[in-house]
């Protein structure tokens, strides 16, 4: 590991100068930034450590009936902050399908969605990545991408963004509050992540030295409560990265959707909301035939990189099974394999 | 005062059941829980310095340049090692005087000939400073193209497998049992490369004092590493002390040293001080050993009864350009089945990649999913019951050679394992059961075998003039609990309550226990920790015996049995004498005895000896995602006398649950052009978590064999892996009617 300047800042504004210094990065819970260290795929010359500012560790419910989740609030007490589970499941069910019980005491909500992408090339410092090296090329791009992206992916890059957490955040509207030299600003969390382009370095729209400091969900959110759910397909039954996932929220009344949202997680460089989708579903009947035909549209501009065309169909699957468990309704208690294919099986249910 | 024993006598007045048969919990159990168990890596001797490795990104080629100098003015770098500066070395390390001696590489030169091979050292006063000194060198290379994957170069039939095994061996005349047989299957199946990855990486800490060396490091043969390290530095093995109290796993990959290790020591070496060396996770994958990939072809004919007429199995391996391993898969067809005919074969390629090694159930595994899988392919062919099926071609005798079995209870095993798991009511046909909430529900089950292999080994037994006793074996630890079993053995060899017994182990100054390996441990060196009591017994019993003034007086050395520190005489156990009183007459402080364990070469010639267990396994698999869950494993198996039956069970689950993983997870994924491996860290590179295995339980078989060894212990280390893979993915056939013939089973193999 190379030497590196650390410095602590004790209010947001010390941090916001700390980190206007090129070269900076911020530190919250390290469980990215500190493994792209020692692997030598990040040597930020500053880190401005950030978990000693206190305003970011709240969970405040706002006047206009929204949420706002300080971007330190740890992945774990997030999820298990019980009027949180209550209000948004899916959310919480994506956080406890993440990661290990460890990795969710320290990680921060902040660096959820910052977290870099899995891509092993990316990692593999000595081969070409456009992302860790622009220019370099794409080493993906004909090796090992069984896992990698079949939408929104460029011949630049065709990683995917690995966060569970903003899988259904994206479909309930989150909004990113980013506090900078110029002053705070609100970024919708759709618009947060970009794809890549012709410039896969550029993960997200935050300026250098910016500093996310809560991510908001606005009141409507929570009108989804009752049929909203997560789904992972792993490739063992925990601790495993999504190799493709899906959140849904739906409104239902007489048998017709009022309200839906779709996002699908592991199949681009962003989360990525499936509005064409939602669309075809708004007022369509609640049932499978429907669900179908939204999962065709969710997928209708996908396309194979490499030897992942599989994940398209295992997509499509995914979006028709989680609208149906949504549909079902959301369970009383936290599948003790939250977001798992398995959550129901008898035996398996605990209080979260 | 010394008595020795030969391996396999037994004399009268030793019993068991004392010690041996108990469920113990692990003696070293509070040390490791508490977090006070000293591993190598834990070490640090005053002066120390710390050492990392510099490796090779490329698979093949040479390194043009190093930026030593870089490195060097790194603020806390002392030194890097380069093949310039590298100490030298009595033997070379390319040669090779037997086959079990592998190829090192210690930077004799600028090759470089797989992914993560060693090419300099950094030594500095920190590890972050080693770190980025390593990190500074910026190698630049000559690059030649990576041979990569089973078809990456030109095959050939290697000379030997395994530990030497013929590749081609047959009984029988295949083509023609094919020809009249019935029904036939032929099938190909594929399994993968995979990494030992055991907890505890690789790590060494290294002090010369002139010519004397002390090393802490894990060795699951600290003889052979005393050997080794002595050979290649010139100097005598006692010069040579090595510390393994205890091993945080080694599954085959801390079998051999391996040159990391000894590159460690060439640090402390050129620097005149202790120097420190630790693999990262991702220098593991190469220079510590695989399990190499396989391409396996099963070719199996049954008569109108489904017997099997002939048995053919073809297995393509892999090994590195420089050196010679090759897992011997098709070797798995030898033992389980009764066949007229049986042909086995292997061929291979040398790809640019480490070395392939023994790693746990080295070819048993890698040939038991195979064989499994095409066993479930015949009886469903056959229109059999698969159980029925394997019952039908029982093995009465050891099918390759016609030799007896020295005991095989796999009868048994079938048995109560089916009884247990409720395999009667299983429907014949694939994809007939669906639970409650609809997931395709499936059962498999797999034959487990493993033979019964013994090394050589010695061991020390003292007898105290307070009447306590110690034991002493260089035996290692890896986890197993052999600091427990063999305490056991110990205690019951020395007629002691186990909490008067010292029982020394782990370093390399104590009598040569052999290597803990080939699920052979117990059994060897547990012979000689028995025998080395029963000769320090025999000692005792003469003193007593032979003194008018003992109650034992005349009752003959055979007249005595031992227990809880006293001599009884065996026909009048009113008259005793404690160990404590006979020495004290005769004016000895201790007196010793030693005991070799070794196998009988007699009944080495007479018997085929093998471990046997059954594996019946239920998955669910969802309809739509094929997501797959094992729900409930059962093992039995029959592996001769338990010495304890809580860390025996700790080995089957470990091995079941490896089989899960090599039916399901594992697999070193390979760049198709450069020949790293994009997986080398414990998030990418699967292994079950306890989610993937929510129910397994282990049936222990009564077994007695007295051909074995005295005390009839046969290995439990490896058996588990072994029929388990295979059970797993038969489950997943009967439940989906897809036949997964390349594993770890994806899921996009499921998706149809
Ligand atoms: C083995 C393993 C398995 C994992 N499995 C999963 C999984 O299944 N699903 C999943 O979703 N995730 C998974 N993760 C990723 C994990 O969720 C992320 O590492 C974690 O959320 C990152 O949060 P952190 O607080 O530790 O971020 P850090 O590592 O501290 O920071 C990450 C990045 O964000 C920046 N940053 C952090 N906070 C802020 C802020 N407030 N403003 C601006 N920049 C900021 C940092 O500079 C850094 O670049 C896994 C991680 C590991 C190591
Ligand atoms: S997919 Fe993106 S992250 Fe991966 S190698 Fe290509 S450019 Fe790099």
């Amino acid at each position: 590991m190379r030497d590196f300047d650390y410095v602590r800042p004790a209010t947001i504004s010390e941090a916001l100068v700390a980190a206007a210094e090129p070269g900076s990065a911020y530190l919250a819970g390290g469980t990215n930034l500190l493994d792209l260290m020692k692997g030598g795929v990040t040597s930020p010359e500053r880190i401005v450590d950030i978990t000693r500012l206190p305003e970011l560790n709240r969970i405040e419910t706002l006047d206009d009936g929204g949420l706002r989740i300080g971007a330190l609030v740890r992945n774990a007490d997030l999820a298990h902050d019980p009027a949180f589970a209550k209000a948004y499941p899916a959310v919480a069910e994506a956080l406890l399908s993440g990661a290990s019980a460890q990795l969710r005491n320290a990680a921060t909500a902040g660096g959820n969605l910052l977290q870099r992408t899995r891509c092993s090339y990316f990692y593999d410092t000595a081969s070409a990545c456009n992302r860790r090296e622009p220019g370099s090329g794409c080493s993906a791009l004909g090796g090992e991408n069984r896992l990698h992206a079949i939408l929104g992916w460029s011949d630049a890059c065709i990683a995917t963004h690995p966060s569970d957490f903003c899988v259904p955040l994206v479909a309930l509207d989150a909004v990113v509050e980013i506090e900078g030299k110029q002053g705070r600003r609100h970024v919708t969390l759709e618009e947060f992540h970009r794809l890549p382009g012709d410039t896969p370095q550029r993960e997200t729209v935050l300026e250098p030295g910016e500093l996310i400091v809560a991510i908001r969900l606005p009141a409507e959110a929570a009108s989804f409560a009752a049929h909203a759910r997560y789904l992972k397909m792993r490739e063992r039954t925990s601790y495993a990265f999504a190799v493709v996932s899906a959140a849904a929220a739906l409104t239902v009344r007489d048998g017709k959707i009022r309200a839906a949202r779709l996002a699908l997680g592991g199949v681009a460089a962003k989360p990525w909301r499936a509005r064409a989708a939602e669309a075809v579903l708004l007022g369509a009947d609640a049932d499978e035939a429907a669900f179908v035909r939204a999962a065709d549209a969710a997928l209708a501009d996908a396309s194979p990189p490499g030897d992942n065309a599989f994940k398209i169909e295992l997509a499509r699957r995914i979006v028709v099974r989680t609208l149906m468990s949504a549909l079902a309704g959301t369970p009383a208690l936290m599948p003790a394999l939250p977001a798992s294919p398995f959550s129901s099986l008898p035996g398996v249910r605990h209080d979260a | 005062m010394t008595l020795e024993l030969g391996p396999n006598q037994q004399p009268a007045h030793t019993r068991h059941g004392s010690s041996i048969g108990q469920p113990l919990t692990r003696r070293d159990g509070f040390l490791k829980v508490t977090g006070t168990a000293r591993f190598a890596a834990d070490n640090h001797p005053p002066g120390m310095l710390y050492a990392a490795l510099a490796v090779s990104s490329i698979a093949r080629g040479r390194v043009v340049s190093l930026d030593v100098e870089a490195a060097k003015a790194h603020s806390g770098v002392v030194e890097v090692m380069t093949p310039l500066n590298r100490p030298a070395l009595a033997a070379d390390p390319d040669a090779k005087d037997h086959p079990f001696m592998f190829r090192l590489d210690l930077l004799q030169n600028d090759r470089v000939r797989y992914p993560n091979q060693s090419i300099a050292v950094v030594i500095a006063q920190t590890l972050e400073a080693a770190t980025e000194g390593a990190a500074l060198l910026s190698p630049r290379y000559e690059v030649l193209p990576a041979r990569v994957g089973l078809d990456g170069a030109e095959g050939f039939v290697p000379r030997g497998v395994g530990v030497g095994g013929p590749a081609v061996q047959q009984k029988g005349d295949v083509e023609a049992g094919l020809e009249s047989a019935r029904t036939r299957i032929e099938a190909t199946y594929e399994t993968p490369a995979q990494y030992h990855n055991a907890m505890e990486p690789h790590a060494i800490v290294a002090a010369w004092d002139g010519d004397r060396l002390s090393i802490d490091t894990p060795s699951q043969g600290l003889a052979m590493a005393q050997g080794r390290i002595a050979g290649l530095f010139g100097i005598a093995p006692q010069n040579v002390h090595i510390r393994s109290p205890f091993l945080g796993g080694g599954f085959g990959s801390k079998g051999m040293i391996s040159g990391p290790q000894v590159l460690g020591i060439l640090a402390a070496k050129l620097v005149g001080r202790p120097v420190k060396l630790v693999l990262r996770r991702e220098q593991m994958f190469g220079p510590v050993g695989h399990r190499a990939p396989t391409r396996q072809t099963l070719r199996m004919g049954m008569d109108g009864e489904g017997r099997l007429t002939a048995i053919s199995h073809h297995a393509r391996t892999t090994s590195s350009t420089f050196d010679d391993f090759f897992e011997p898969a098709a070797d798995a067809s030898h033992t389980l089945y009764a066949s007229p005919a049986i042909a086995t074969s292997h061929d291979a390629v040398r790809l640019d990649t480490g070395t392939p090694l023994f790693m746990r159930a080295p070819g048993e595994a890698t040939g038991s999913i195979a064989l499994e899988s095409a066993i479930d392919e015949a009886a469903h062919a056959c229109g059999m019951d698969p159980l029925e099926f394997r019952l039908r071609n029982y093995a009465e005798v050891e099918p390759m050679t016609g030799k007896p079995f020295s005991s095989k209870a796999l009868r048994e095993c079938y048995e109560q394992a089916a009884e247990r798991f409720g395999w009667a009511s299983r429907p014949l046909q694939p994809r007939r059961m669906r639970d409650a909430d609809g997931f395709l529900t499936g059962w498999g089950m797999g034959t487990a075998t493993f033979p019964a292999i013994m090394f050589q080994a010695e061991a020390r037994a003292v007898l105290r003039a307070d009447g306590s006793g110690l034991m002493e074996t260089g035996a290692q630890d890896m986890g197993q609990g052999a600091w427990t079993a063999f305490a056991q053995i110990a205690a019951d060899g020395l007629g002691l309550d186990i909490d008067q017994v010292d029982f020394r182990a782990g370093s390399s100054d104590l009598p040569n226990a052999g290597i803990a390996g080939g699920s052979g441990h117990t059994a060897t060196a547990g012979m000689a920790i028995h025998n080395a009591g029963a000769a320090v017994i025999a000692r005792l019993a003469d003193l007593a015996t032979g003194n008018e003034a003992s109650p034992l007086f005349g009752a003959g050395n055979e007249g005595v049995l031992a227990r809880g520190g006293r001599l009884y005489r065996r026909d009048d156990e009113s008259r005793s004498e404690s160990y404590a009183d006979i020495l004290a007459r005769a004016g000895l402080a201790e007196i010793e005895g030693r005991g070799k364990g070794a196998p009988d070469p007699a009944s080495q010639e007479t018997y085929a000896k093998h471990a046997h267990g059954a594996v019946f396994a239920e998955v669910k698999v969802d309809p739509d995602l094929g997501q797959i869950r094992v729900t409930r494993l059962v093992g039995a198996f029959a592996a001769g006398r338990v010495i304890n039956p809580r860390l025996v069970r700790s080995q089957y689950y470990g091995g079941m649950i490896w089989g899960v993983s090599f039916a399901l997870h594992e697999e070193a994924v390979t760049d198709r052009r450069s020949g790293r491996i994009q997986n080398a860290n414990l998030a990418d590179y699967h292994v079950p978590v306890n989610a993937d295995v929510p129910s397994v339980e282990a049936l222990l078989v009564h077994e007695d064999d007295p051909h074995v060894n005295a005390l009839g212990i046969k290995g439990v280390g490896e058996i588990g892996i072994t029929g388990t893979a295979g059970a797993v993915t038969n489950a997943v056939w009967h439940a989906t009617g897809v036949r997964p013939r390349r594993f770890p089973i994806r899921i996009e193999d499921m998706l149809g």
